[in-house]
């Protein structure tokens, strides 16, 4: 027996550090697989489930006092969208805008800015979490989702609320990233994939989900999503969708990019953002 | 003798593979802002810690590591390191991140699933071991064992150990070392993570002021992360030079073998 225990040893030794070394190669390997990713989602479910469930209608986000907000808010995502139409209504303050509001809904509408301030109002100074980390405080003023909705009277079916925006990230077909291009150019290089994002049923009525037209008490500025902006306060930053052109209604997010909700969901981020 | 039941050894095994997994992918997560505040937002231009790279004198760049006012050179290791042949920009290097390459997207749903792995394991570990009473023969320092502190700190800084019978319960270091670890440091690492959320903010607002804010959480994360790494480090020493193949036959079979008193527990030793 006695010779057998160093080899045993040996053996054991070597045999943990292939395990350990495996394991770390394996774990992108496996991220890649279908199954690995199905896999690695439950974290996404197991917190969506458990937010929901501790999270009523009413509990609203952390709202701080004027002497809270933040000096300098960080822009972030699309800052100056390149877009021949986004930047002929910049020239033109805005003026010929209409949000359109369709899909799953009796009346489709659409407003100007100036209906769209003479609706309802509601004004918070709240925390933007940023998914990579930071956070800044900014008061926010806009009409509340609901109102918009309420206006346009969902159909049974819908369960999902689409915003299509005015930036294009890229061009399908492997273009630049950022719309550093001319992105309002088909020519350029394929098709441009404007930011989207969607959020449920739930979170769309939340009376803190907004389309907010003015930051920090002045007009919302460009670098920061002129001329409407998503405030979703209960999730991170890539959910409050900015330049927000329409609005659609849909039973299923299947059709929308590449069936994920969003435009950084269908590259691996979660769809809901809570955490 | 039967030193650890099942559930303590299964719960320790899958606790190593969830603490590893956690603490790569939070590293990946940290790269995406490599920089901590505190309170509620961030400070831009005053972070209490950032890492990030510049050029020095020459022009050759640096990684740098600013803590306060204070900068410290730490190319190679943190803000710049070797990556697939090249220097990359970044934070923690490639070979402590998971994934190795800047993925935050992915980064994070490693973290996510592993964190709700770590804390039914945790649940379960700490339900046992209040049901059993394992929980409070581990980690509560007997009241003789309270007086000979003195000792035990001896008999670390010399690395010698208990044997005989004194051998068959944990050193009152370890006891009290394993009694922060396990109801502090872990529970606080969880309670910060969650701080950070804003659906926990609006769910349970408490948690978030317990931390001075989300930023103020984030840092809390951060630094317990760190304290984690030490203890880890500090145990597998510690595994090591008491007998690392009778401590990881404890481990793995719950069969710990006590030498007598004098018998010399580590090999070679002459009375």
């Amino acid at each position: 027996m006695k010779p057998i225990v160093p080899h045993r040893r040996r053996f054991l030794t070597a045999a943990a550090g292939l395990v350990a070394a495996a394991a770390l190669g394996g774990c992108d390997r496996l991220a890649g697989t279908a199954f690995g990713r199905r896999a690695l989602k439950l974290g996404e479910d197991a917190n969506l489930f458990v937010q929901r469930l501790l999270l009523t209608p009413a509990s609203l986000a952390r709202e701080f006092p004027e002497s809270a907000i933040s000096a300098y808010f960080k822009p972030n995502g699309t800052i100056d969208p390149t877009d021949r139409d986004y930047k002929a209504l910049v020239a033109e303050g805005f003026g010929s805008f209409r949000l359109e509001l369709g899909g799953l809904v009796e009346r489709p509408l659409s407003f100007s800015l100036e209906q769209l301030r003479a609706l309802p109002a509601r004004t918070q100074i709240t925390r933007h979490d940023c998914v990579e980390g930071w956070s800044s405080i900014g008061k926010w003023t806009g009409v509340p989702l609901a109102e918009l909705l309420q206006r346009a009277g969902l159909k049974p079916e819908a369960r999902y609320i689409v915003f299509h925006c005015a930036d294009t990230m890229e061009l399908a077909g492997g273009g630049l990233e950022g719309g550093t291009s001319e992105a309002g150019d088909d020519e350029a290089g394929g098709t441009p994939i404007r930011y989207y994002e969607s959020i449920d049923l739930t979170d769309a009525y939340h009376p803190q989900t907004i389309l907010a037209y003015a930051m920090n008490g002045k007009t919302l500025p460009v670098e920061h999503g002129a001329p409407l902006r998503l405030r979703l306060e209960r999730q991170l930053g890539y959910k409050q969708a900015k330049y927000v052109m329409r609005i659609a209604v849909v039973d299923s997010l299947a059709g929308i990019g590449d069936g994920q909700g969003g435009y950084w969901e269908d590259r691996g981020y979660e769809w809901y953002a809570g955490i | 003798m039967f030193r650890h039941p099942l559930v303590i050894r299964l719960a320790h095994w899958i606790n190593v593979v969830c603490l590893a997994i956690l603490l790569m992918s939070g590293l990946q997560i940290f790269n995406a802002h490599p920089a901590l505040y505190w309170g509620a937002a961030s400070t831009f231009d005053s972070p209490a810690l950032a890492i990030t790279s510049d050029q020095d004198a020459k022009g050759e760049p640096r990684g740098i590591v600013t803590i306060g006012e204070r900068t410290f050179d730490t190319t190679g290791w943190l803000g710049l390191s070797p990556s697939e042949g090249t220097l990359a920009e970044r934070a923690f290097p490639a070979w402590s991140t998971l994934p190795a390459g800047q993925d935050l997207a992915t980064g994070r749903r490693w973290h996510f699933l592993f964190a709700w792995a770590f804390v039914i394991n945790g649940l379960v570990y700490l339900l046992y071991g209040l049901g059993s009473g394992q929980l409070r023969r581990r980690v509560i320092p007997d009241r003789d064992q309270i007086r000979d502190i003195g000792g035990s700190i001896r008999e670390h800084l010399t690395l010698h150990f208990p044997e005989g019978e004194e051998a068959k319960r944990y050193n009152v270091l370890q006891k009290l070392t394993y009694l922060v670890v396990v109801m502090v440091l872990l529970p606080v690492m969880v309670l910060a993570g969650l701080a950070m959320s804003p659906g926990m903010d609006a769910a349970l607002p408490v948690l978030t002021d317990l931390f001075g804010g989300r930023q103020s959480a984030r840092s809390v994360h951060f630094i317990v992360a760190n304290l984690l790494v030490l203890f880890v480090i500090v145990h597998v020493v510690l595994v090591l030079v008491s007998g690392v193949w009778n401590n990881m036959r404890g481990m793995i079979t719950g069969w710990f073998a006590i030498a007598p008193p004098g018998a010399g527990a580590r090999t070679g030793e002459t009375r």
